[in-house]
């Protein structure tokens, strides 16, 4: 009856049922709760101690062919306090003590050893080897004991083995495996892994079942699930089911649960696309937003772009290295210290570079290119001499680590979420920056007119190398992140500057907006090709996507309109 | 720079080749190290302090193919203010499509003896012979193709640029993002290309051992050759009087095109020519070289090919050779007597010679670019200020 009950709560977590049946599912935890309540305090004890002492003392029979009949009678029953016996008698601890013809676990400490009563689990008295009596052990008892005490995790006290044993048997699949199941479900008090175990049986039932109904019955329970090894059960049972002499009626119901099946994976497989195009969208967008200020509104081609994400990134390795051995404690808060840092780092870097050579070079993109190459260069050449040709480890904060995951087989890392998040707080900042501050209105006013701005009174020179500092800051903000999920080497840099340079010639110059919506469909479409082409095809694909869309929109998706963008 | 009368008739071609007098210097280099290097390398006896070692001929060899491939940038940069940089691109093109001839050279000489398929295709277990390689054991198809193949890449190319008038630094992003893309492409073995590894364990060219001294004499004087005859081409191009239209768009395209030329041919045809002169250079490269891989796609290669040329001096030609051999012997000197210092010459290199030398090293000598005898240090001066001005 409690298995019934249970049957409502198979559903995974997120499926679109979830809704319709919680009502359902509130009163089948609050029935099964009382139940517990009145059940529980015994309810694994299969054994009395008696039955328990007795059994155990039939394990030193002679003909080894009783022995394996005894170990299995004791497994089936699922007493959690047969695990540790079979183990002993695996591993040849147990004896039968001469005193009292008791069967016990022995360990040598010392020149004595210590008795186990194997009913309480408690020490029981010590002894030299002469008062003991080995129960021995031969290859055939041993294949025994593994099976039995492998079956035996379904019923061990520790929640993570009994997860791993239902893995086990989903995978297995063995029909024989059924009535220990049964048995353990009876047992089972755990809400999610009891669903698991009900899900194992109708796999099962599936395989072994002995009429259409029972069959039938468990494709309605496996027809709730959206997992990929359902949809294998499902199409295995499929494809066989014409050998077998299956019912057509199981056959078409098994059919229809399977294109259902299919059907939300293959929604999960869509919605994985997109989360996994919007995480690499927000890498592109934290890698080229930076270049969208000194390439879009300044209009410099700073090829060393990539060289201040990798400053960054190595900023974030130095601050960690400096945090551990000064304050170890504060190490968790090192990524928080490394973004202003960063964004000092590389933003100085960037005023330096504009004043000493970029300035020269205004109104000749070209040769810019040329010389900001050069810079990108020497200073990967610097980084490489200081630090190394090797990759630095930059460690992972806690609340960073680990992932959701789901049972449709979608894994939302946390790093992943935290820079989707990041990156639009860096859009956000830069969007309050240009709109808010009187910096910004400073900016704008000597992009859209250089002269009338210096007439007006604004220091034109000044304005263009904070600009391009804040340019070059913010791709240092961006080393911070990126150094969570790429190598952090003097290389790093080279790796994003292509696709950069792409996302901002394909969102349009001069566009903050276009940048964000450039990166994000860039990554979206290169996670849509992936599963079809390769990820190295689906690379060279949106490439060659660009090119030719540059030939339809040289300006980019959102070009400025009007003149002051031709100068 | 040239009177009126001369402007709109044709000059015989060695009227105005007499003329280039930066051109008669190179051209006459060329002819003397076609003759003298081989001699000193196959009949000077080793211990005459005259004798050119083999290693020694095949490091000019290669210059000389990276000088090639230098000019075919400079005629596009210097003449027509097209920034490629992906001219990497159609030099490793053509570079495998003679890999590829030398590839099937080898035969059943390979590590798997198979006399139809190279080995990486054995390792591959792969059965037959892509369609694409058919014809590549023909030497006069590879030649073709080492020529046909870039030019077909740079025409199809530059006609979707062109037309739709994508110019300056959004030439320059999408031509990297063609070597680019090439790069990743090349790296895929379903390619049947090698792969990573490329193309390498060349055995013979035309018969010849690829290992002996008088096949690479031999590819060397080719080297010359090539050199010589693009050297000549390329000035013709830019004599002819489609070479003026050519510096016109370089200086004003919009007012070229108000005129009444189609910019988008002349432009098309100067890159197309160019990167057939690239694609000779690569496949002049691999034989003495001996390996062809993808690295020669990658978009860090083709910009150094750009500083080769600022290096030597733009829109002059023999600049452009001259800067390739200065560039490439600094670095087969640093990276050999001090490898981590190489890159902060690279880039230091290109920072002073964009702010400093606009004309490269030709620039700075008076008999070629500096007309009016100004001197260097009050022209940087003035153009410090110029730029800080702006």
């Amino acid at each position: 009856m409690r298995n019934d009950m249970f049957s409502v709560l198979r559903r995974s977590p997120f499926s679109i049922t979830q809704t319709r049946r919680f009502a359902v599912r509130i009163c089948g935890m609050v029935a099964c709760l009382m139940m517990f309540a009145v059940v529980s305090p015994n309810v694994a004890q299969a054994f009395s101690d008696e039955e328990l002492r007795n059994i155990a003392e039939q394990l030193n029979d002679k003909s080894s062919t009783k022995q394996v009949a005894i170990i299995e009678e004791m497994a089936a029953d699922g007493d959690p306090r047969v695990a540790p016996i079979l183990k002993a008698m695996l591993e040849g601890d147990l004896y039968v003590r001469d005193s009292d013809e008791h069967v016990v676990i022995a360990t040598k400490k010392g020149k004595v050893y210590t008795h186990i009563d194997i009913i309480s689990g408690e020490e029981a008295g010590e002894s030299s080897s002469k008062e003991l009596d080995k129960i021995k052990v031969n290859n055939r008892l041993r294949g025994a004991l593994r099976d039995a005490l492998a079956t035996l995790n379904l019923f061990s006290p520790d929640h993570a083995v009994r997860t791993a044993a239902v893995e086990q048997i989903m995978d297995a699949r063995d029909p024989a495996m059924l009535p220990l199941l049964l048995r353990a479900i009876e047992r089972e008090d755990d809400e999610t892994l009891l669903a698991r175990m009900n899900l194992a049986r109708a796999t099962m039932a599936l395989a072994a079942g002995e009429n259409a109904e029972e069959r039938l019955a468990a494709i309605d329970v496996l027809a709730s699930e959206t997992t990929p090894q359902i949809r294998a059960v499902l199409s295995q049972f499929v494809a066989s089911a014409e050998a077998e002499g299956i019912e057509p009626e199981v056959v078409t119901a098994a059919q229809d649960a399977l294109d259902d099946v299919e059907g939300r994976l293959s929604n999960w497989q869509t919605l994985g696309d997109v989360y996994r195009g919007i995480s690499l969208g927000s890498v592109l967008l934290l890698a080229a937003v930076g270049l969208a200020i000194t390439f879009g509104v300044m209009g410099v081609i700073n090829m060393a772009h990539g060289e201040m994400i990798m400053i960054g990134a190595y900023t974030t390795f130095v601050v960690q290295q400096i945090l551990s051995s000064v304050l170890p404690s504060g190490s968790p808060w090192s990524l928080i210290i490394a973004v202003p840092a960063a964004f000092l780092v590389a933003g100085m870097i960037g005023v330096v570079i504009e004043r000493c050579v970029i300035r020269f070079l205004y109104g000749r993109p070209l040769e810019t290119l040329l010389a900001t190459w050069g810079v990108s260069l020497v200073l990967q050449q610097a980084t490489r001499t200081i630090f190394g040709a090797t990759n630095q480890q930059v460690t992972a904060p806690d609340f960073m680590s680990g992932a959701i995951e789901f049972s449709t087989g979608l894994v939302l890392t946390y790093n992943r979420l935290w820079i989707i998040l990041f990156s639009l707080i860096v859009v956000a900042g830069i969007a309050c920056v240009l709109r808010y501050t009187a910096f910004g209105l400073q900016m704008r006013a000597v992009t859209q007119n250089r002269r009338m701005a210096g007439s007006v009174g604004i220091r034109t020179g000044y304005v263009d190398a904070l600009t391009f500092g804040l340019g070059s800051g913010i791709a240092g903000i961006a080393g911070v992140a990126l150094s969570q999920i790429s190598n952090v080497s003097p290389n790093l840099g080279q790796t994003y500057i292509i696709d950069s340079f792409m996302v901002v010639v394909f969102g349009g110059v001069g566009n903050l907006w276009g940048t964000v919506l450039g990166a994000f469909s860039l990554g979206i479409v290169n996670k849509f090709l992936e599963p079809f082409a390769g990820a190295v095809l689906a690379k060279i694909f949106v490439l060659i996507a660009l090119i030719l869309f540059i030939q339809k929109r040289p300006k980019g998706l959102f070009a400025l309109k009007g003149r002051a963008v031709e100068a | 720079m040239t009177d009126y009368s001369q402007k709109y008739q044709m000059t015989p071609v060695v009227g105005w080749l007499l003329k280039d007098r930066g051109g008669m210097i190179l051209l006459t280099i060329l002819i003397a190290a076609a003759i003298l290097v081989p001699i000193g390398n196959l009949l000077v006896p080793e211990t005459s302090s005259f004798h050119v070692p083999t290693w020694m001929l095949s490091l000019l060899g290669k210059y000389l193919c990276y000088a090639l491939l230098a000019l075919s940038v400079d005629l596009i940069w210097g003449f027509c203010g097209i920034l490629s940089l992906g001219h990497g691109a159609f030099f490793a093109l053509g570079g495998y499509a003679m890999g590829m001839y030398l590839m099937r050279q080898i035969g059943d000489r390979g590590v798997y003896g198979n006399p139809e398929l190279p080995d990486f295709m054995v390792f591959l277990n792969w059965t037959e012979l892509p369609w694409y390689w058919y014809g590549f054991d023909m030497f006069w198809f590879a030649i073709v193709m080492a020529m046909f193949v870039p030019g077909l890449l740079a025409f199809v190319f530059g006609f979707l640029a062109f037309r739709s008038r994508v110019t300056g630094v959004y030439l320059s992003i999408i031509t990297q993002a063609m070597t680019y893309a090439l790069l990743l492409a090349f790296f895929r073995n379903d390619m049947g290309f090698g792969g990573n590894n490329g193309l390498t364990d060349f055995k013979d060219l035309l018969g010849y051992s690829l290992q002996s001294d008088g096949t690479r004499a031999g590819l060397f004087v080719a080297s010359c050759v090539f050199l010589g005859i693009c050297y000549i081409v390329a000035r013709g191009i830019t004599q002819s009087r489609l070479g003026k239209v050519l510096i016109a768009i370089r200086d004003a395209e919009s007012r070229v095109r108000f005129t009444g030329y189609r910019v988008e041919y002349y432009k098309l045809f100067v890159f197309t020519i160019s990167a057939v002169m690239a694609g000779i250079a690569g496949a002049l490269y691999v034989p003495q070289v001996g390996i062809i891989n993808p690295g020669e796609f990658a978009p860090a290669l083709s910009i150094e090919i750009v500083i080769w040329v600022a290096v030597g001096g733009r829109g002059t030609l023999y600049g452009a050779v001259l800067g390739a051999f200065i560039v490439n012997y600094a670095k087969t000197f640093f990276t050999g007597v001090m490898p981590d210092f190489w890159l902060f010459f690279l880039g230091g290199l290109f920072i002073a010679v964009t702010l400093l030398l606009p004309k490269g090293v030709i620039g700075a000598v008076p008999a070629f670019g500096a007309p009016d005898r100004q001197s260097i240090l009050s022209s940087m001066r003035k153009r410090l200020s110029a730029g800080g001005k702006a």
